[in-house]
């Protein structure tokens, strides 16, 4: 038989026969397919309607808002405030570079080369110095912005990334605590794990932020921003080190004891053998941990922190714009939704690559 | 002595020192914590302990299932503040997993139409901070207008910014109150029972249903109806149930994005179901719905329960956001008391062992259900 004879399957074809097939194979499927796609370009069509054809869309129509249609002129007019919180007007530049700075950091960590422990506590760490070099300033001989004066986008990536760079170590002690041998240290990693698990990270915020200042001397109190952000990495890593546990858990007890028998310690161990193989496991758990963090830094906005769900909220807080806070909150839904969704099929993408290697 | 056995000697000594260090740590970090809060107690002019839980409270809250005055003790206060949390989380408990049944179903399906939708849901509301959603649905509804503008739902139930009018039977709260314990027993006795899944739940919805019938033919006062509609009547509506803007907004958004949660769950239980399964289902010539009735849910729930545990406990600490819109959840009422009464430490304990305690029972249960679903081996 000739090569030229065997013609690949027509993918695209295929998946057009059996749409068809399971979409519109039988009377109930037409209806179904019919009233499902009615609804669904219904709604798509109304929300099109309203947010593009009848939308005003500069600062400078305003006067023409309220008419059926999206007033984008909010957006317009306040999406300084929204993006920078409070920070000064003149410096925001420096706010959109750090911003940009843990962007990048998240980004270039999600690329294979990056993933080796070195490399990615380098690229973290000098991720979070440029993003705090920049915002404080009085370093670089820039003006100094104190952390009060953060807010917005901004801040909500700041308290992603100082979450995940501190949580992550955190959460990997206290995954090696809770596989110790030493009851003492087992059960304290247990009790601390168990116990922040089982609260709501607003009450673990909450706590940092008011509670924990009564038991300290004052000169160990710090900022409250310090505080929350230590608070919140602990929920971090509590969650992490149950993530940790499960890679633990993956990894025959036949390599401990072939390091063992090579004579290597406990660290070498550790270090060289079991870790990179427990990372690789928990990759997918991991991911989905980082996810939720960000989203869960919304709960900031509760303790009196000036992210962007607040920002939104202070952006449409004058009479002009009060009518307007739909286009507002629809506004920050979508940046989340964004950060979020591609954090989240980047996650979906590695469960399938990982899923493939196994095999 | 050999050296292996030196080795082991000085390795028992060095593991005893960590844990003597981290004993000695410890005890130190909670002295110094216990005497600064002391003196900064002190210096506050506070006393510390539990008097102050029956002193009157002397401020409002936005929301109780009972009759409440701001006369009560803190006491009572953060009990309705618990009640309101158990409310609100086992209302989301059920509707979230009715939903995401539902809509995890339908991600499963082969029906393309269903099948886009039902991403299409998971993916908006599972990608966008639960918060978020509470507050911008609470700020949508407050917008809504008085009951003079209220949406109509075909004139029996009405959507303003003053809440949820819905019909209810005519009945007091405290009837409610029981007759939802009733129900719940019910639950339980069924699974004790290990009735099967499906006729289980038709008893328990049926039962429910008869029960509140009942209640309402026998207890409604003199010359009314069983259900009581709600009706405008100048500026406000009267009869029927009211359910208050904040609460409808906090069930809602919990509702929305919890149930695309538990819609993956369940999504991953029914892949996991043997292909061979589906195949011998359709071999005896079973319909697609008996084929998921009695074949895929059965089977799937033993890989979900433990996720869907995990869930609902996540649920229930997710009404704490209920802060956020004004809902007055237990998380709500102690921070008023905190800045009210200035008894830190006292209501953050409480507050910690509530949530404890409600986590755990969860976990219990689920734990149990996972145990009594269990396949057995033969």
């Amino acid at each position: 038989m000739a090569v030229a004879e065997i013609i690949p399957p027509n993918r695209g074809e295929a998946l057009g026969k059996l749409f068809l097939k399971r979409g519109f194979g039988s009377p109930v499927s037409v209806a179904i397919s019919v009233l499902v796609f009615a609804v669904l370009g219904w709604i798509a069509w109304s929300f099109l309607d309203w947010a593009v054809f009848r939308a005003v869309w500069s600062k400078e129509d305003v006067e023409n808002c309220g008419h059926g249609g999206a007033c984008w002129a909010v957006i317009d007019a306040r999406h300084r405030l929204i993006l920078f919180g409070t920070y000064p007007f003149d410096q925001h530049w420096r706010s959109t570079l750090a911003a940009l700075a843990i962007v990048v950091t998240v980004v270039l960590s999600c690329l294979p080369a990056m993933w080796a422990a070195r490399r990615l506590a380098v690229l973290w760490i000098a991720g979070f110095a440029s993003y705090y070099l920049l915002m404080e300033g009085s370093l670089l001989g820039l003006q100094q912005v104190t952390t009060d004066g953060w807010g917005g986008l901004s801040l909500t990536l700041f308290l992603f990334a100082v979450v995940v760079l501190l949580g992550m170590p955190m959460g990997l002690g206290l995954a090696l605590m809770r596989r110790s041998q030493m009851p003492v240290v087992k059960w304290f990693a247990v009790i601390i794990i168990d116990t922040i698990r089982s609260l709501p990270l607003v009450t673990t915020l909450f706590t940092a932020a008011i509670v924990v200042p009564l038991f300290l001397p004052s000169w160990l109190d710090g900022d409250k921003i310090w505080r929350v952000i230590f608070g919140f990495a602990l929920f971090f890593a509590c969650y992490q080190a149950e993530v940790f546990r499960g890679g633990f858990q993956a990894i025959p007890r036949g390599q401990f004891e072939a390091g063992k028998a090579l004579g290597l310690g406990y660290w070498n161990i550790l270090g060289r053998i079991v870790l990179p193989q427990v990372f690789r496991h928990a990759l997918p758990s991991t991911i989905n941990m980082v996810v939720v963090t960000f989203k869960e830094t919304a709960i900031v906005t509760i303790i009196g922190f000036f992210d962007i769900l607040a920002s939104g909220k202070t952006a449409f807080g004058t009479a002009d714009w009060a009518p307007y806070y739909i286009e507002v909150y629809l506004c920050v839904a979508a940046i989340y939704w964004v950060f979020i969704f591609s954090l989240g099929q980047y996650g979906e993408y590695l469960k399938g690559r990982m899923a493939l290697a196994e095999r | 002595m050999t050296a292996a056995e030196q080795l082991r000697t000085r390795a028992r000594y060095r593991r005893l020192g960590i844990q003597a260090v981290i004993i000695i740590v410890t005890a130190l970090a909670v002295w110094g914590a216990v005497t600064n809060a002391q003196y900064n107690l002190t210096r506050l002019n506070m006393t510390s302990g539990f008097a102050f839980l029956d002193r009157g409270t002397g401020w409002n809250y936005s929301f109780s299932l009972v009759e409440r005055s701001i006369n009560d003790p803190y006491s009572f206060t953060l009990f309705i503040g618990l009640l309101n949390t158990l409310f609100v989380g086992f209302i989301c408990i059920i509707t979230t997993t009715i939903f995401g049944f539902l809509i995890g179903s339908m991600r499963d399906a082969r029906h393309p139409a269903l099948n886009f939708a039902a991403s299409v849901y998971v993916q908006i509301f599972r990608n966008i901070p639960l918060i978020l959603q509470a507050i911008f649905l609470y700020a949508i509804l407050i917008h809504l207008g008085g009951p003079r503008q209220a949406v109509s739902f075909g004139d029996v139930a009405f959507l303003s910014g003053r809440g949820l009018m819905l019909p209810g039977l005519n009945i007091t709260p405290t009837v409610a109150v029981a007759l939802l314990l009733a129900s719940l027993g019910v639950g339980v006795g069924l699974i004790l029972a290990r009735t099967t899944l499906w006729r289980g739940l038709a008893i328990w919805i049926g039962g429910s249903v008869a029960m509140a019938l009942i209640a309402a033919l026998v207890l409604r006062p003199g010359g009314e109806g069983i259900l009581s509609i709600p009706v405008l009547q100048g500026l406000r509506f009267s009869g029927g149930i009211s359910v208050p803007i904040e609460l409808f907004a906090l069930i809602t958004s919990i509702t929305l994005y919890g149930s695309a949660y538990v819609a993956e769950i369940v999504r991953g239980g029914l892949a996991q179901v043997p292909r061979g399964l589906v195949e011998a289902g359709q071999a005896l010539g079973l319909s697609r719905v008996s084929i998921w009735s009695r074949i895929k849910v059965p089977m799937a729930l033993r890989s979900i329960i433990p996720p869907l545990g995990n869930q609902w406990i996540f649920m229930m600490k997710a009404t704490t956001i209920g802060i956020a819109i004004g809902f007055s959840d237990l998380f709500y009422i102690t921070v008023n008391a905190i800045s009210q009464s200035g008894q830190t430490l006292e209501l953050i304990l409480l507050l910690m062992l509530t949530f404890l305690a409600i986590n755990y029972s969860i976990a219990i249960f689920t734990n149990w259900l996972n145990a009594r679903l269990k396949l057995k081996e033969h």
